[in-house]
């Protein structure tokens, strides 16, 4: 019986297995940030040991950070407070960090893949849910708790039951207007938001082969949002492409000896997965969500679902939800007026991302009662978008290009969406306040936000294209 | 925090809702301390209070008919955001105990690192819970960590739970995970030397 890709990198990072007991998984790398490791670093003084490997941990300051003014110091005093405990923290246990003001700061997930410090074959934590962003590359990686984060900073190692395995195939031709954002809410809106919990996922198919890394990352980014522990794609002449020359990947030697090795990576023909799931290409349409779950999705052409399409037990939920959207059962969502534009956050903020949107908006306007923010992933992206002149384009379009940071994906730090108004959102989550306060969040692709951000309400994108 | 549980009898919370998220657990803005106490003020913070902090009527925690030290909710407990503060917030409010029908990879972790007893029941039995806490909140549940079962005591009804065998000595004698691995020391540069490159 053949492996499973997630089996060969599992398998290989096992440093102790003992029945009875989860797995010690060896970790190569390990990404932190300001909101989950103070604790952890703590933990690590109370008990007076150092950081085992330092050098296999790095850090940034994303989640708190200010997107406007970074020059200066962070305004709210618990934000500059937690940002100054990991300048402090990271320094006195020699970890390197990317911070505020360096010119590799971004959102973790971000920066680890652009600098070639993410790397297929390998197993990769943070204290974020979405690390899993990390397997496009073919590597296992998954969020964990800062009790975790902990356990790695002491041991370079965590204790982990293994997950089972699903595969999640798509195959065909993808329609225009179709990124793989849409691919991914589709997935999600069609398995429920728990629909891969206790699994490890392996996207595959030709649908998947065609992605650049971007797109790639967009789909392991949300994995988590159906449950799953991670996702994973099998390594290939894109990754290889995309890693060569970066800063951090291998060079000389060491590359075609890691090449080798990661040619190694995929799933054998015979290998046996827990569950697989397939999907056409040709059947996803723009997505939208219209509840507060990442798993309330539907076509942009399609309908909010009907009380009666719910199950029985589920109505509560589900009208405790559309209550919070201030939205109708059954009712399309084409048409509905939109406040905010947010294109940005570990999902969508990419270079290819703000590409894509400045071809589309190349020449237009905003609608004008619609606030625009586009939040770059990385200081690496905003010089990008500075090069090709894509940061003109925003400003003529009327969009706000601000610094990097995770910005209004969490309401976290300054850049909140106020109480009540509709932000359609690049980000991944949909939840009740996560934007802000009372903020009502339509999870999309950048080119559905952007067709929205023009029109002012919630528009195919196709409907730009004929 | 108590690093050990065994048995527990205590009335329950009921939190009827699936889905809830680590957001609803805690939201994002109160996750700036950089300690693990005082969480629980702010447990499920937006459906507890109002904007200027005044208690909503309507959520369980401000009903004075409900207290106790386990948390029943929906099913997909803890969905979402990594977060330990969501599984810090739980037990500085004061639970030892979750109860749910399906409970999220992480937040199950984070919980059983804090010591919180997550029980994944059926959803019949979850009903069951809930009913009994309806027709009296004062209603009475008794939680064995040794023979792994949940009992609600005024219907007698029982239902066993899983636990893995690791976790289970861990939450019995108060260890913690860092305390094993670091007892693997010599294994962690053993394997080390058996890796070519950084992978």
């Amino acid at each position: 019986m053949g492996k499973t890709l997630f089996d060969k990198i599992w398998d290989s990072h096992v440093v102790v297995k003992k029945a009875g007991h989860p797995d010690a998984v060896y970790i190569n790398t390990h990404f932190i940030h300001e909101v989950t490791s103070p604790q952890a670093f703590d933990g690590l003084r109370k008990r007076g040991i150092p950081v085992f490997r330092p050098g296999k941990t790095k850090a940034t300051a994303d989640h708190n950070v200010p997107t406007l003014h970074q020059d200066q110091p962070i305004k709210e005093a618990l934000s500059r407070h937690q940002v100054e405990m990991l300048t402090k923290n990271t320094s006195e246990f020699g970890v390197d960090l990317y911070g505020l003001g360096h010119r590799y700061q971004g959102i973790v997930h971000v920066i680890g893949p652009e600098l070639g410090i993410t790397l297929p074959g390998m197993t990769i934590v943070c204290g974020d849910s979405h690390t899993s962003t990390h397997g496009a590359f073919g590597a296992v990686a998954f969020g964990i708790g800062t009790s975790e984060v902990e356990q790695v900073l002491a041991t370079q190692c965590i204790l982990q039951y293994k997950p089972k395995r699903m595969k999640i195939e798509i195959n065909g031709q993808l329609g225009k207007g179709v990124l793989s954002k849409d691919i991914i809410l589709y997935i999600i809106s069609k398995i429920s938001a728990s629909g891969a919990t206790g699994y490890f996922v392996e996207y595959a198919g030709d649908a998947i082969r065609n992605l650049s890394m971007e797109a790639r990352m967009t789909i392991c980014n949300m994995s988590i949002e159906m449950g799953a522990r991670g996702g994973l794609i099998a390594p290939d002449e894109t990754t290889f492409a995309y890693l060569k020359g970066r800063e951090f990947a291998p060079k000389g030697t060491d590359w075609d000896n890691a090449l080798a090795y990661w040619q190694t990576l995929y799933s054998d023909a015979d290998a046996d997965f827990d569950s697989v799931l397939s999907f056409d290409a040709a059947d996803i349409e723009p997505q939208i969500t219209y509840g507060t779950n990442p798993g309330m999705g539907i076509g942009i052409t399609g309908h909010i679902p009907a009380l009666e399409e719910i199950e029985e037990k589920e109505r509560p939920s589900f009208r405790k939800s559309l209550d919070y959207m201030h939205l109708q059962p059954g009712k399309p969502l084409l048409g509905q007026k939109v406040d905010y534009v947010f294109i940005g956050s570990c999902t969508n903020s990419r270079i290819e991302d703000l590409r894509l949107v400045a071809d589309f908006v190349k020449g237009k306007q905003k609608a004008s009662d619609v606030v625009v923010w586009i939040v770059p992933g990385s200081k690496q992206v905003e010089a990008q978008a500075k090069a090709e002149g894509i940061d003109k384009i925003f400003a003529d379009a009327g969009f706000q290009l601000r610094e990097p940071g995770c910005s209004a994906c969490l309401a976290m730090n300054e850049d909140k969406v106020p109480a009540d108004m509709y932000c359609i959102s690049t980000s991944n989550r949909n939840f009740e306040g996560r934007q802000g306060p009372n903020a009502r969040t339509f999870l999309a692709s950048p080119l559905t936000a952007a067709a929205a951000a023009i029109t002012g309400k919630v528009t195919d994108i196709r409907s730009f294209m004929q | 925090m108590s690093k050990i549980f065994k048995h527990l009898v205590s009335s329950a919370v009921p939190v009827p809702i699936e889905n809830i998220d680590t957001d609803q657990i805690i939201p994002a803005r109160f996750l700036k301390a950089t300690t693990r106490e005082g969480f629980g003020q702010n447990l499920f913070r937006d459906w507890r209070y109002e904007a200027d902090n005044t208690p909503k009527s309507d959520f369980v925690m401000n009903n004075p008919l409900y207290k106790g030290r386990i948390l029943v909710a929906g099913k997909n407990f803890g969905c979402g955001s990594s977060r330990e503060h969501a599984a810090w917030a739980i037990a500085d409010a004061g639970f030892k105990v979750v109860v749910s029908s399906f409970f999220a990879d992480i937040f199950r972790n984070n919980a059983l690192n804090n010591f919180i007893l997550p029980i994944q029941v059926t959803d019949e039995f979850l009903d069951k819970i809930f009913k009994a806490i309806e027709a009296n909140p004062a209603a009475t549940f008794e939680v064995d960590l040794e023979d792994q079962f949940i009992h609600i005591i005024g219907t007698g009804l029982k239902a066993n739970f899983d636990i893995n065998q690791y976790k289970k000595t861990c939450l019995l004698n108060g260890y913690d995970d860092i305390d094993y691995l670091l007892s693997l020391r010599t294994n962690i540069e053993q394997y080390e030397t058996t890796r070519p490159y950084n992978f």
